[in-house]
Order: C-alpha cells, then structure tokens, then sequence
C-alpha cells in the first residue's frame, strides 16, 4: 500500500471511530447486563413460575387467559398474547389503553389453570428497563434508534478501515505479538491490533444486525403499506368492528391450516403486526431455525376464519434473523459467556482506541509547539 | 500469506460458530461454542502473556 493509501485509510479510521466510539463504549456496557436479562429478571424475582401440573393437563382455552388479564385491566384492550418456546406453561399478555400503547401492562397467565401468575416487572425491572434504554433508543423513541443504527454504520466503516490498516501496521510482527518492553503507547497499539483482529468477524457481525434491529420499526411499516394492504383489499371501506371472534378457534384454525407449526404468538387487531380487521396469529416451527422464522396467519376477527397467510417478505426475514446473531441467546449459557467475553475485548478496542488517538493529539501538539520554539 | 493465515483462520471459526448454533440445538451449539471460544482464546492468550518476541 502507497503512504498516501494508509494516510487516506487512516483518517477514515479515525473519523468514523472518534464519531461513534463514545456511544459504542454505552452500547457495550449496557449490552454487558442484556446478555443475562433473563437470569437477571430470574434473580431479581421479577419472573412468573407456572403452576406444576401433571402432564396431560389440559390447557385452559385461550378465551379464558384473555379473559383473566382483563379482569385486571377492563378498561384495557388486548395488544399481545405470547408463550415462549421454552415455557408453554405461561402466557405473557400486553393490555393497553390503544393497540400502540407504549406503556402497555404485562400479566403472565398460567396456561392450565388460566390464573393470574403475576403482573412481571415492567420491562424487567427498573435497572434492565435502563439498560435497555439505554442501549437501543436513547430514550428518544424512533430517532434515537435510527441515531444508535447510524452510529452502527460507523462501527462498520471503522472496523473495515481498521482492518485494511492492521496489514500495513502488522508487516514486520507476528500475530499477536504484544511489545510490552517498549512505550506504553506501543503496548496499547498491539493490544488494539490484536483484539481488533480476532473479535474482528464477531463485531461485524453484531454491529451488522444491531443496525438492522434499529429499522424494526419502518420494516414493519413497510410490510404493513405492501403486504398486510394487499391482505386487506377485501376489507376497503369497511370500518374496524370491534373483535368478537373466540381467539381460541382462531389459533386452533391457524394451526390446522399450517400443520406442524404451533403458535408463537397472537396480535390483536390495530397493532403492527396485525390489521384493524385481524387476530395476527404468528406460527412458528419447532427447530432450531424455524422457531425464528414466524408465519403470519390472519383470522378475521369477526367472522373467525382464516382469511390469508403468507411466508414473511425478505427484509422481515432478515430482521429476525438479526435478532439472536445481535443477541446470542440462541447458543445456551456457554455462548452467553463467549457473548460477554466478545463484549468485553470490544471494550478494550474501543478504550485503547481513544487512548491511541489521545495520545497522538497529545504527541502532535509537542512537536507543533516544539517546532514555533524553534521558528522564533 | 503469513500476515494473513491467522486472521482468516479466526474470522473462519467465528463465522462457523456464529452459524452452526443457528442451524441446530444440542451438539451443533456445543461445536458452536468451542468454534467460538477459539479467537477469544486466542486473544486472551497473546494479550496476557508475559513477553512476546519481534522479527523486525
């Protein structure tokens, strides 16, 4: 590479860092305490338990779980219903005063006996709910994510200029080599290149599919102006009636239309993952990679019939696709500690980073100022 | 060549890794983890050694 290559390099190396590498330094700390959001929650007694039950017990009807959480909230609507892959004995209800309602009600209602587990934390507890602000909007709704995704994007010129400039910087040392008898600041130059270069493939990785979660939002406006519109063609005019249909008959109908898939989770009508005239009722396989990979099935919500279902366009596929690959919750507890540690060496990348660029400020204006000394 | 083995090596084994929990539970996310615990080990290794030589 000619010097004026690795000039040009270098100061995109270090204009995209200097922009983003405070927020990333916040992304990775709160990210840190994310990773083990569920244990934390666990810990914190901010979880519901399901009541034992022999097994074979029948599952109340999901009109009655409904009905349960609504007899806490009646003034409240239904936005979601949910069940996780790993607890079926639980259902997670949102209520709200409207189906956008960002300060819904969480209830965990118990699967067999339809009673009310618990009224769980909101967002799991004062500290996760801000770490987890912190960590994705900022506290500043739709612009603030767009902002993190954006300084995402700057993650991503940094670490690719940083690894086009680890060849020249790298020539004459082995891998790894860490020159600790010499200047500090040459010390941290080696631990900045070695750590660069071996979370290299992890942090575009998770820097990539946080970018992509911070579009969640406009992807399913997207999807809702496209493909939910087309679905809806049938209903042009019609004003939303109020949902009548049994929930229960429509996810029994959902699952006897997509045999071997069970449901993941119900949207009520007016939430973005549904419409005005549907239960949005979301399927899901029981693989590994299928239990990502949600089927929308649309149940009027009136009449109770399936009306249309359909795979997932691209883009929605890659958005959750792009939800474990950022989270690494898909691997068990040990990829949650290579999760952490990964975390961790960024941090170090990161620190060592603005420790480089502090100190070739500081060394710059020595010279500078050496320099006017020996000008007068 | 040389520069190069040992970083491609690693982005290898974390993109396999990355991808192999993906695919599948149980001994597809342990060779996950082992493939990813590799450029971690890596790192910690180099970074926490006492002493390391130069060529140039």
């Amino acid at each position: 590479m000619t010097s004026s290559a690795v000039r040009r390099w270098a100061w995109i190396h270090k204009w995209s860092s200097l922009v983003c590498t405070l927020f990333m330094l916040l992304l990775c700390l709160t990210g840190l305490p994310l990773i083990y959001h569920h244990e934390i929650v666990h810990a914190l007694g901010n979880d519901a338990a399901a009541e034992k039950v022999a097994s074979g017990t029948p599952r109340a009807s999901l009109d009655q779980v409904i009905a349960a959480g609504r007899a806490m909230y009646p003034n409240k609507i239904m936005m979601y219903m949910s069940q996780e892959a790993d607890e079926p004995g639980i259902w997670n209800l949102t209520l709200g005063d409207h189906p956008l309602d960002p300060n819904y009600k969480p209830i965990a209602v118990d699967a067999h006996s339809a009673r009310v587990l618990a009224e769980p934390a909101f967002e799991g507890g004062r500290f996760l709910s801000l770490m987890f602000h912190l960590h994705v909007d900022l506290y500043a709704g739709l612009p603030g994510k767009l902002f993190l995704g954006l300084m995402g994007l700057l993650l991503l010129v940094a670490i690719v200029s940083g690894v086009v400039l680890y060849a020249p910087f790298m020539r004459k040392l082995d891998f790894g080599t860490v020159r600790r008898s010499r200047a500090r600041r040459l010390k941290w130059l080696d631990l900045h290149n070695l750590l660069g270069i071996v979370t290299l493939v992890w942090a575009l990785v998770v820097g990539a599919t946080g970018m992509i979660n911070t579009w969640a939002e406009p992807l399913l406006k997207v999807w809702q102006v496209t493909e939910v519109a087309e679905m809806l063609r049938p209903y042009q005019g019609l004003a939303p009636a109020p949902a009548t249909a049994s929930v229960q008959l429509a996810v029994a109908r959902a699952e006897a239309a997509e045999p071997g898939m069970k449901v993941g989770f119900v949207a009520f009508p007016g939430t973005p993952f549904s419409s005005p005239h549907h239960y949005g009722v979301f399927m899901r396989g029981d693989s590994a990679l299928t239990a990502r990979l949600y089927r929308p099935v649309l149940v009027d919500a009136q009449s109770g019939q399936v009306t249309d279902r359909r795979s997932l366009p691209w883009y929605l596929v890659a958005l959750l696709m792009s939800q474990p690959l950022h989270f690494g919750d898909y691997g068990g507890g040990p990829m949650q500690f290579l999760w952490a540690l990964f975390d961790v060496a960024t941090i170090i990348v990161l620190g060592s980073g603005l420790y480089l660029w502090a100190g070739r400020a500081r060394a710059a204006r020595t010279i500078k100022a050496d320099a006017s000394v020996e000008a007068a | 060549v040389k520069l190069w083995a040992m970083p491609v090596l690693l982005g290898l084994l974390t993109a396999a890794g990355l991808a192999g929990a993906l695919v599948g539970d149980g001994v597809w996310d342990t060779v996950a983890a082992l493939a990813l615990a590799v450029p971690v080990a890596v790192g910690a290794w180099h970074a926490l050694r006492r002493g390391s030589g130069t060529k140039g």
